[in-house]
């Protein structure tokens, strides 16, 4: 028996143990994003994905899809919650676009577009994060993190090997190397590694690789974030998620 | 992660990290490497558990390391400025000569003994005056020993002040558990069901029906865990509970276990109360001698245990997902639920969490019958509660009620005059105008965890709720982006308005903000941290309009105070190094 649920109106099956966000990018509907892939089992954090199922708000992420659900996604009040959502994104650490060199392939600056950001809004916070420049292959810039702990995630779940986790709590939480001396030169990461590509913002990098596309030519420059989250459903669907 | 712990959990990370703290004063590099290798954790798990708990310090704290509540009720911010005065420290450092480190804590749940300290992690210091806080500076000045500290300085009485339900009656140990050995568990759990218990807590779900759902969840196998990690700023029955009624709790663990089928439990006990440990302790050793604990339950085919795990401070924890991952020595982060822990909770086995108060009543219905029991109370609140009464009142400490009091009684039983306002059931509860003083004690109209914080007419409400909005972005576990980042901007908001820096522009801010940390949080903490400011602006709108500038809009920047760093580096305060 087939089931299926109602986004905005549009009738979606799913099968069984989906979630909404699921079911949603396989009917090919966006439901804006940071801290989900579809690579990663889900955990619910950044909340951009909340959406209102029978008149309650709940991350669709991690909420299973179930037979006659009425689920509203892409309404003006939802959209308004998920600018300032993404706005204390931007103020609690310390973006500066025009100087990053992931700008144009960042999901955070993408999803911003999208949801029509035009500035910070609040007061910044201005927050002193540590660089670890030490690993020969890779770069971490905590002043980037926005603790979706996707890193983190695919480390113990695709990799294996457990390279990062979060320590402190509220706004002091931050990104952790687990290695005797915190460096990711003592960790085993590996440039090659799911967590060293899957930071949708500029906080892990490949090193030496900067700018080998020009901005303008980049990911979002060329397609929205709409295009390319419902693309990489597709992309793993069919293999892994590596570049 | 193994289950395989010692009756005293000497081995638990928490424990590993408390004597840590208290043999270096202070979690080095290095042992965080060791304690990772030890207990074979990953070294970034450790860390991550550190830096979680305020209590850990990756810094050195000093010999007297002192915690001053900060909660409205058992904090004084005056007293914590003479005190880091006088004995020449700034709050939150070590002194230079790593004599004496002073910080703040949230409420450590001493409400009813007016200002207190938390001193070197397990001793409290109640009743502050500023003849105490002279003593206190000169005995660490004179840098002597605490076991030469007056003893009497350390002694934490109940302060019950009225008995109802539960209290009034002596308990004796066993009484309870040799009527239900007869008896199915299936059987008990329906008199628990039948008696209308609901956690007390707060959320008020039906006891009996938590345990049928855990019974008849599939795992290898259960666990009892009884929630001691009262953090809500003004709560402080379970601390009663406990000093005075252990018996009742443990037995409570026990009927739980044999309702449900577990052989293990355990009693999460917050880090403020680590005075209370040995004492409990013990009190579970002469359970084990007497045949109440252990294997063959009074020679019956019945096993259980209980061992103590006490936290390090963290509010979060209380929450039942994020104290079952404190028990399992990871930071505590509140789970997604479902599932929920009655069938996937400690280990991923079905887990029945209660309240203190909760079990302590449930072996009371087991004596007396669930009719006795639901005979008091309301329609949809049976039984009885236990207040923790604070603030400006002539008597405040523990008061028992049946369900369905009116405020009005209880402020007038406590000796409560001129009274401006009621927080009730702590900061994540409500804020309550004379108007609902008339409103009821019930789930079905104020519902509390307990707390019942009282201000009179003098109190400047909105330095309270700047006080709330501090502890929320203090105790914010930091997983999710609207409380997280929320609860900090809304503690940012209150204090720009409480220095009379704000325009109408940013209530109206503090309004949007509050509608979202509370419609998208992850958990209580954040769609309750807002709780404060919102009741605030309906009941007590004038504390906030008078303190607002007549223009359209003042920058959040304020250049005079950003220069501030600047005057410092230059020692400079003069006329001219100002704007």
């Amino acid at each position: 028996m087939s089931q299926s649920i109602l986004i905005d109106g549009i009738e979606v099956p799913f099968k069984s143990n989906q979630t909404i966000m699921d079911a949603a990018l396989a009917a090919n509907i966006y439901i804006p994003h940071l801290c989900h892939n579809p690579c990663i089992k889900p955990h619910g954090s950044c909340k951009l994905c909340t959406v209102e199922v029978n008149g309650h708000t709940t991350s669709s992420c991690t909420t299973k899809a179930e037979d006659g659900q009425k689920v509203i996604n892409n309404s003006e009040k939802l959209n308004k919650a998920r600018l300032t959502i993404t706005q204390m994104l931007f103020i609690e650490g310390n973006h500066l676009c025009p100087t990053c060199e992931k700008t144009g392939n960042c999901t955070l600056q993408a999803v911003a577009y999208h949801l029509g950001m035009l500035d910070g809004h609040f007061p910044q916070f201005y927050p002193k994060r540590e660089v670890d420049a030490s690993h020969p292959s890779i770069m971490l810039d905590r002043d980037r993190c926005i603790l979706c702990e996707l890193c983190v995630r695919a480390s113990r779940e695709f990799d294996k090997k457990d390279v990062f986790a979060i320590a402190g709590r509220g706004d002091n939480a931050h990104l952790i190397v687990n290695s005797p001396s915190g460096k990711l030169r003592d960790s085993d990461i590996e440039q090659n590694d799911l967590a060293a590509h899957i930071c949708p913002v500029g906080a892990i990098l490949i090193k030496e690789r900067g700018y080998e596309i020009p901005i303008g030519c980049r990911t979002f420059d060329l397609r929205s974030v709409t295009e390319i989250d419902l693309g990489d459903v597709k992309l793993s669907e069919k293999s892994s998620h590596h570049e | 992660m193994t289950a395989e712990h010692s009756p005293q959990n000497t081995d638990h990370l928490l424990h590993v990290l408390f004597r840590e703290q208290q043999r270096a004063r202070f979690i080095s590099d290095e042992a965080i490497n060791n304690i990772s290798k030890s207990l074979n954790l990953p070294r970034a798990q450790v860390e991550g558990v550190v830096e979680f708990y305020t209590f850990f310090h990756r810094k050195p704290r000093g010999r007297f390391d002192i915690l001053f509540s900060n909660c409205t009720s058992c904090g004084d911010t005056k007293l914590l400025k003479s005190l880091c005065e006088k004995l020449n420290v700034k709050p939150g450092r070590i002194r230079s000569d790593g004599l004496v480190s002073v910080d703040q804590t949230s409420c450590i749940g001493m409400c009813d003994h007016g200002a207190s300290l938390l001193l070197n992690n397990c001793l409290t210091i109640t009743s502050l005056t500023t003849e105490r806080i002279d003593q206190i500076v000169k005995l660490i000045k004179s840098d002597t020993v605490i076991q030469a500290w007056p003893r009497q300085w350390f002694y934490i009485g109940d302060n019950i002040h009225k008995k109802g339900l539960l209290l009034t009656e002596p308990f004796k140990s066993g009484s309870a558990l040799k009527a239900i050995i007869k008896r199915s568990s299936i059987d008990v759990i329906d008199e628990i069901i039948a008696s209308g218990l609901k956690g007390r807590g707060g959320a008020g779900f039906s006891t009996g029906l938590k345990w049928k759902l855990c019974r008849e969840a599939v795992g290898d196998t259960h666990y009892v865990i009884c929630n001691a990690d009262e953090g809500e700023p003004g709560t402080f029955k379970d601390r009663v509970l406990l000093n005075s009624y252990a018996d009742l709790v443990f037995e409570g663990m026990t009927i739980s276990a044999y309702a449900i089928g577990a052989k293990q439990g355990f009693l999460y006990l917050r880090g403020e109360y680590r005075y209370l440990l040995d004492t409990l302790n013990a009190t579970l050793q002469r359970r084990r001698e007497t045949g109440l604990l252990g294997n063959n339950i009074l020679g019956q085919d019945f096993d259980f245990d209980i061992s103590i795990v006490v936290g390090a401070g963290a509010y979060v924890c209380g929450e039942e997902s994020a104290l079952i991952e404190s028990l399992e020595e990871k930071r505590g982060i509140p789970r997604i639920r479902p599932p929920f822990p009655v069938t996937q909770g400690y280990l991923g086995q079905p887990t029945a969490v209660n309240n203190v108060e909760t079990l302590a009543a449930t072996a009371k219905i087991i004596l007396h019958g669930d009719h006795w029991f639901k005979s008091h109370g309301t329609s949809q609140s049976k039984g009885s509660k236990l207040l923790s009464v604070s603030g400006n009142c002539a008597r405040p400490g523990i008061y028992e009620y049946d369900f369905g009091v009116s405020l009005q009684e209880v402020l007038n039983d406590v000796g409560a005059e001129n009274v401006q306002a009621v927080q009730i059931g702590g900061p994540a509860g409500r804020l309550l105008k004379p108007d609902h003083f008339s409103r009821s004690i019930s789930f079905e109209d104020l519902s509390t965890g307990g707390s019942l914080m009282i201000f009179a007419k003098h109190r400047d409400m909105l330095a309270v709720i700047h006080n709330f909005s501090l502890f929320f972005a203090h105790e914010s576990c930091g997983f999710c982006t609207p409380c997280r980042v929320g609860t900090r901007l809304l503690e940012k908001n209150m204090s720009k308005l409480c220095s009379g820096r704000s325009t109408a522009y940013d209530i109206d801010e503090i309004r949007h903000l509050s509608a979202l940390v509370s419609q998208y949080s992850h958990c209580g903490l954040g769609t309750s941290a807002a709780n404060p400011i919102m009741d605030g602006l309906k009941n007590f709108p004038n504390a906030f309009e008078k303190r607002l500038l007549n223009r359209e809009m003042e920058p959040e920047f304020d250049l005079d105070s950003e220069l501030s760093e600047a005057r410092l580096m230059t020692n400079r305060d003069d006329p001219g190094a100002h704007l």
